[in-house]
Formats: C-alpha cells, structure tokens, sequence
C-alpha cells in the first residue's frame, strides 16, 4: 500500500480535528486516518488528547471544527449509533456491559434477532456461541455478564462489536486487564480481523505490544498531532521518547538501602481470600508483591487495612499486636492503601479535585467546621509535590487522566501522613512519563523512612522497584525473594505454585 | 460527565455560580410575582408570613430528607412517624394530667418524648438499613406502614386529642411569634441554618455526601459508612419530631389521617431544590426554597380563581417534573 495516498485508501480518516470543552482546546488540529487491514497504534502520555481524539472520531463527542472522512466523503457522527451504523465502534476501557444481563443478551443488545414481534432467542444464542467460539471465549452465552473474569468481559465487547460488522474498532487499552495468555488470543484475533480488512485502533501504554501489534503508529502530545510513522522497525525506546519529548534515561529510579527497623510484621493471617500470608516490612524498604490473579494479595491487604477483618494470625506494628476492624483504625496507625481500582473505589468520579483530595484526611481540616483556605492550601502544595496537572480543582476527578488520577489518590493518601503506603497496580492504565513520575514518588517515600508495599502485576515493575519481593499463589505466601532471586523466572515458579518455601 | 464538568473550569464569575441553586430560587421568585399579580394581598406580610408557617412542617421534614437522600437512602416513612409520634404524644400527656397538676411539665415531657420517639425511629430505620442490609425503600415502605396502622390502633380508628388545659399552655409553639416572627417559622430557619451548616462545612455532611456518592469510594477512604447512614437517618428523625412537636399545637390532635403524603412533599422539596435523588450531592437552600415554591402554589391556587384548587396536585406535579427536567438541560448544555 502506499504510504502518501493517504485520504482515499482510508476507512475513516479525521482531518484537523479540534476540539474545546469551554474556552479550553484540548485538540488542536488532529489528523488521524484508519485504513483497511492495518493496525494503527496511537500513542501518547496521559492528557495527550488520545482519548478525546477516538471520542471525536466515534460519534461520543462532536468536535468543534474539522472533517471526518468515510471511504472519502464526509460524515457528521450525531451520536454513538451513527458512528456504529458505519461499522465504526469503540471498545472501551471501562466495559460498556450490561452486567445484570447475559452474553447474548448483551451481544445483541439494540439490535435484537426477532422473528415477528417476538425475540428469536434460539438464533441469537447460535449466533453468539459462533462470534465466542471464533475468539477462543468459552464463556457460556448464558452467563451473567457480572460473572465472567475480566477477560471474558473483552471477549463478549468484542463478540458485540463483529455481530456489528465492524470496519473500523478502536481498542482503548484493550490488554490493561489482560495476562499474557489472554493478550496472545485477543491479539491473534486481531490479526484475524486485519486479514479481514478491517482497520484496527490500538491504543495501549505497553510499548512492547505495540511494536509487536501495529503497522503505523501515530503520537500525539499536549492535544496536538506529532508524527505517523511506519511502525517497521520501531523500539519501545522510541515510541517513549516521541511521546514524551524527551530521552527517557532511568527508568526506575535508584534506592537507598532500607532500615533494619521493623515497621509491620505479619504471621500466619488467615482472611476471606488468603488461606496464611507471613511477611515483614522494614522502615525504607520497598516491598514488592507478585502474583497471578486471584493469588490474595489484594485480599491481603484490604484485610490489613480492616476492610475485611482476619480471622486470626497476628499483625504487629512495631511492638504492639493490632487488629483492625476498619479503616478508619488502620489510617490511625498509619497506614494507607491505594486501590486498584481508582474509579471504582479510589476517588468520587463525580465531586470535584479538593473534595477527593481531602476526603481521607478530613478530620485535619474540620475543627469541627472545615476550614476551606486550609484545605485548598493543602491541595495546592500537595498539587504541586505530586505534579496533578489540572486546570482547575474545580474539576470533578472523572475528568482527569489515569495518570492525574492516580496522582490524586496519592496526594489524597499521602495527606494522612502514613508511615506504611500500600499502593496496589500503581501504574496500571498510565503512560510511561507518568510512571516514570510514581516510581520517582514510591522511591522518595521509602527514602524517607516509610514502608512502601507494591502490589502488582507487571513483573518488570515489581523486579524494578523493590527491595523484596513477597510472592504468592493461591492464598498463600509461597515465598520472599531478595537480591538475584529477584528475576521473572524464580517469581514466576513461586506465583504459580511450583515451588514454595512455606510449609503447607 | 467529564464534558460537562469540564467547563467548570473557567475562571469567570458566572462560571462559580451555583446553577442548580440558582433554579429553585428563580423559580421561587418567579411564583412570588405571579403571585402579586394576581392578587393584591398577596405580598402583604400576613399572607407571606402565613405561607412561611405553612412550609415550616414540610421543610424541617425536607431539611432532614436532605441528609437521606444525598447519602444515597431514601425516607418514605416520615409522614406516619409523625402521625405516629404525635399520637403517642398525646396520649402521654393526657395521661400525665392525673398525675400532676404542673402543666408546664406535662408540655416539657411531652415534647421531649417527642423527640425521643421521632430520633428512635429514624435510628430504626438506619439500623435495619444497615444491619439488616435491606434496601432503604423497603425499610421505610414497611416502617410507614407499622407507624400508621398504629397510630390508627391507639387512636381506635377516630381522634386522639389533647386536652383542653395541656392545649392552652402548648398552643403558643405554633401559634406564638418572637419579635412578630412566628415560632415555626423560627424553628425552620434555625433548623435550616443548622441543617445547612452541618451539610456544608463539617467533615460529617461532606461524608454524607460522599456516602452517597460512591459507598466503595467512602468505604476506602475510613468513612464508616454504616454509622454515617444511620445518622442520616437520625437527623430525619430528629427533623421529624421537631416538626410535630410543632403540629400537635396546631390541631390539638391526631389521627389516622395526620401526615398523610407528607413524606412525598418533603422529597418532592428536597428534588425541586436541585438535591440529587441518587445521592452523593445534597443542597438545604435549595430544599427550603423548593418547601416554599410547594406551599406557594397552594397558596397562590387559593387566591385566584385561574385554576382550580382541586389541581393543586397536578401544578405541584408539573413543577417537580420540570424543576428536575430543567435542572439536568442545564446540566448537560454545554
């Protein structure tokens, strides 16, 4: 295909695109175009204008000037349905199911198979076990949507999405709650699709799979297009050094030794999800925690915190056994919990920066009334130490990038003065400048003597950050790396439960 | 929603007004010329000082469904606990009558088991939310039933009134006035004054708020979510024995029939005043000025023959529906 014929060969082309909410431009003059059989990779750090670009492009939002082009003409997308009614759908990252209702009833959801006036439900439920059967899922078409894994949830959004006919699919962050296996099969689908001829939007933060997946890449930054190039030969290095601006030299940041004191001992807790968990956690030290899904380090820790209390073992901090009955216990002895889960259980998506900000440590602003000047001071200097860039604290937290989002978490959190930080998937959904920048923070705050637990899923982050490494499989603590155990290999034989320095 | 938000950003003054605020006084002030349009007696002081004692009792209800429904609950029992409370108190009283001839006493006593009973009964209600895990609409559907089914029972199916002499020392709560304010319409100030300070600038209505906003979220965040919930209930509770420790002077008694829909006014209130109905952002401002917008349209229904008293309903139904119709166009507009 040649590469300079540009807008004729294009599915879906955008030219110029703007876009403004109020007197703001977070879009200035985009040109983005999809073509048939092609993986377009788009690229960019948090607040890059990535996401505001594929809204614009599939009827979420109407951009406030340029042309969007189909098969050469152009189109004005009033809504969703218009955009899905030219084969154009977005997948996006927070799953747009119907969880109450099943697989099928979802796949066909607004455009149900009838026969006369009645649902032809025998039809559907053939047809959906047809589009799950071609993507490996083997969710049953019946099943609850609540009830599947996360993965199965993809799979149904993009069942959905072939029952539509798609020409062109934008995947925003499509493998974020991905392992590596499932990420294979989605992207074998993917290569499926293309062969197809359908043209393909992949935006991810992870690099690697990008220079694996896409054919062009395109980068943007500061809400302004950067460049398109042919993906053929591009490193991760590069793609994080056109997005950023910048060369990025040290990833992970380098870490004073910790403190022999010991900061939190916990033997033997038995709690919902984990089975006997043991580990300790020095003052200065990073303590990574690995694991596959469902290993119980989550459940570990909300019980840690008292979100779920254990039903036995002991905790000691310092000297003095603890047992938390809530979290309002656990933040008095100083300690604090990032979520994972940021939208649905870190911050008000609805309420407005310094309402999140303040929300865990109200208690110093309210004396009993809440002193406003203080509270806004705070924000403004905790802003700043984490660098939330945001317009105005006057915006509702939904509006913020992942990036800036889990930035407020952190200046939230960190507003409590806690001596022990568990911060569970501190990157998840970030780009790299961003991540960069957290990495940057766990590692100040254990050079202060705080205890930082890092929970997460990306092995190269765990090996990275820590100091140790925590393992778990099924329930269990199978074992505490430290110093050259510390590889993807020996974390690997512990998370997946072939070896186990436990007694069972 | 992040588009809409978005804007919030700007700078400029008309930008940090408080829109959904803004409706329900405009409303308000829209009735208020219509009113004195239509009849010249309409802005006199008596009339305006009427329409406020009239809204006092739906607006201390509504001031404490505020709390409710911006924790995310709902309070559908208010009406019959009302009932309910002003029938026991009642009974109490007459039957201290033999016991002592201090009446002032008899009046003490009796309005301080009023509040007894009406913050009881709210507690009941948040524990069986809460404890119980039901949903807040199932509780207080079955609450409201129980409150007045027995008020019906101690009243025998007729009147439960209050003595004649107990009546004359307690008549003033309603009918006296301070400074030529009257009393209920002081209670509804202070009750809103307070209401609005609580919800605005203490830690604890920014966790009602929050509460019902995003349980998880509050949960995360060391808010014991249960407690805060069952306060909000309290508060209702509380508001509600203020209110009929205010009513029972009025009449004097209490039936099967006391109360009845009041819970339907207060929320009613609470929706016009911009509050939103799922939780997680409560306005008092707005709810006094949607208690007054209610009481208003009866009001100006009685003093002109435009329309039927009889649709005093089908108005207040209009106006709810496009108080919360407009308030959403000016949320989305963009």
């Amino acid at each position: 295909m040649a590469k300079q014929d540009g807008q004729p060969s294009a599915l879906l082309a955008g030219v110029q695109i703007r876009k403004s909410y109020g007197p703001v431009e977070v879009l200035h003059g985009v040109d983005f175009d999809v073509r048939p059989g092609e993986v377009h990779a788009l690229l960019g750090e948090n607040g890059a204008g990535k996401s505001t670009l594929v809204k614009a492009l599939s009827g979420l939002v109407t951009p406030t000037d340029g042309q969007i082009l189909v098969d050469g003409s152009q189109v004005s997308f009033k809504s969703v349905a218009d955009a899905e009614d030219a084969g154009i759908i977005l997948i996006h990252q927070e799953f747009n199911l119907a969880e109450l209702r099943t697989v099928e009833e979802n796949i066909f959801l607004g455009r149900e198979r009838r026969r006369g006036p009645f649902l032809d439900k025998a039809a559907m439920r053939t047809e959906a076990r047809a589009l799950l059967d071609q993507l490996n899922c083997s969710a049953p078409a019946t099943a609850q949507v609540a009830s599947l894994a996360v993965a199965d949830k993809q799979m149904v959004e993009i069942a959905k999405a072939m029952s539509r006919q798609a020409r062109v699919l934008f995947l925003d962050e499509p493998t974020a709650v991905l392992t590596k296996a499932e990420t294979a099969s989605l992207f074998a689908l993917v290569r499926r699709l293309k062969a197809e001829g359908v043209g393909i939007v992949f935006i991810s933060h992870k690099l690697d799979e990008v220079a694996e997946i896409a054919d062009r890449i395109t980068v943007l930054r500061d809400g302004a297009w950067v460049t398109t190039v042919d993906a053929q030969g591009v490193t991760p290095d590069d793609m994080a050094r056109m997005m950023v601006g910048r060369e990025l030299s040290d990833f992970y940041p380098d870490m004073p030794e910790p403190l022999p004191d010991a900061l939190l001992e916990v033997d033997s807790v038995v709690a919902p999800g984990v089975r006997r968990a043991s580990f300790n956690l020095h003052k200065g030290e990073v303590l990574g925690f690995a694991g596959l899904q469902g290993a119980g380090r989550t459940a570990l820790m909300e019980a840690l915190i008292g979100l779920h209390p254990k039903q036995s073992g002991t905790v000691k901090l310092g000297e003095a056994a603890q047992h938390f009955h809530s979290v309002a216990q656990s933040k008095a002895a100083r300690i604090a919990y990032l979520t994972k889960d940021r939208k649905g259980k870190g911050l008000l998506l609805g309420n407005d920066l310094i309402w999140n900000f303040s929300l865990f440590a109200l208690d110093k602003f309210a004396k009993p009334f809440i002193d406003r000047k203080a509270e806004r001071r705070a924000y403004e200097a905790a802003a700043q130490s984490v660098d939330l860039r945001a317009a105005s604290p006057k915006l509702t937290a939904g509006s913020l990038s992942g990036g800036n989002q889990q930035k407020l978490l952190l200046a939230k959190v960190l507003e409590a003065d806690p001596q022990i930080i568990i911060i569970d998937e501190p990157t998840r959904g970030i780009d790299v400048g961003a991540k960069a920048q957290i990495y940057g923070f766990i590692a100040d705050l254990a050079a202060q003597g705080r205890g930082v637990i890092v929970l997460s899923s990306e092995l190269p982050e765990v090996i990275g950050l820590s100091h140790r490494v925590v393992v778990m499989h099924d329930g269990h603590v199978t074992g505490c790396l430290s110093g050259p155990d510390i590889n993807e290999e020996t974390i690997m034989r512990y998370a997946s439960g072939l070896v186990s320095d436990q007694a069972a | 929603m992040s588009e809409t938000t978005a804007q919030g950003a700007e700078q400029s003054k008309w930008a940090r007004i408080d829109w959904k605020m803004l409706g329900p006084v405009a409303a308000l002030v829209a009735l208020l010329i219509l009113g004195s349009f239509l009849n010249e007696n309409f802005l006199s002081a008596g009339n305006l000082l009427n329409i406020l004692t009239r809204s006092a009792f739906i607006g201390i209800i509504a001031i404490g469904a505020t709390f409710v429904i911006s924790s995310g609950g709902i309070d559908l029992s208010v009406g019959s606990m009302a009932a309910f409370t002003a029938g026991v108190m009642i009974m109490l009283m007459n039957w201290m009558l033999g016991m002592t001839d201090m009446i002032w006493l008899i009046v003490m006593v009796g309005v301080l088991a009023g509040a007894f009973i009406g913050t009881t009964a709210g507690w009941i209600n948040g524990i069986l939310i809460t404890r119980g895990g039901i949903e807040a609409f199932i509780v207080t559907l079955g609450t409201m039933g129980i409150y007045r089914s027995l008020v019906t029972y101690l009243a025998d199916g007729g009147t439960l009134s209050l003595d004649r002499e107990v009546r004359a020392l307690y008549r003033p709560v309603y009918y006296g006035d301070v400074l030529g304010l009257p009393i209920p319409v002081l209670l509804f100030a202070l009750a809103a004054v307070i209401g609005w300070v609580v919800l605005n600038n203490t830690a604890f209505g920014r966790h009602v708020q929050s509460v019902g906003a995003n349980e998880d979220v509050a949960r995360y965040s060391a808010i014991n979510t249960n407690r805060i919930k069952v306060y909000a209930f309290m508060i209702q509770g509380a508001c509600v024995a203020l209110a009929t420790i205010v009513y029972v002077p009025r009449l004097g008694s209490a039936s099967a029939t006391t109360g009845v829909l009041w819970e339907l006014e207060a929320i009613a209130a609470v929706i016009i005043g911009g509050t939103l109905l799922k939780g997680g952002y409560g306005r008092i401002g707005g709810t006094i000025a949607g208690a007054l917008i209610l009481t208003l349209i009866g009001n100006i229904l009685n003093l002109t023959d435009l329309i039927s008293n009889y649709l005093n309903g089908a108005v207040q139904g209009v106006i709810i529906i496009a108080a919360v119709f407009l308030q959403r166009g000016l949320g989305r507009k963009s």
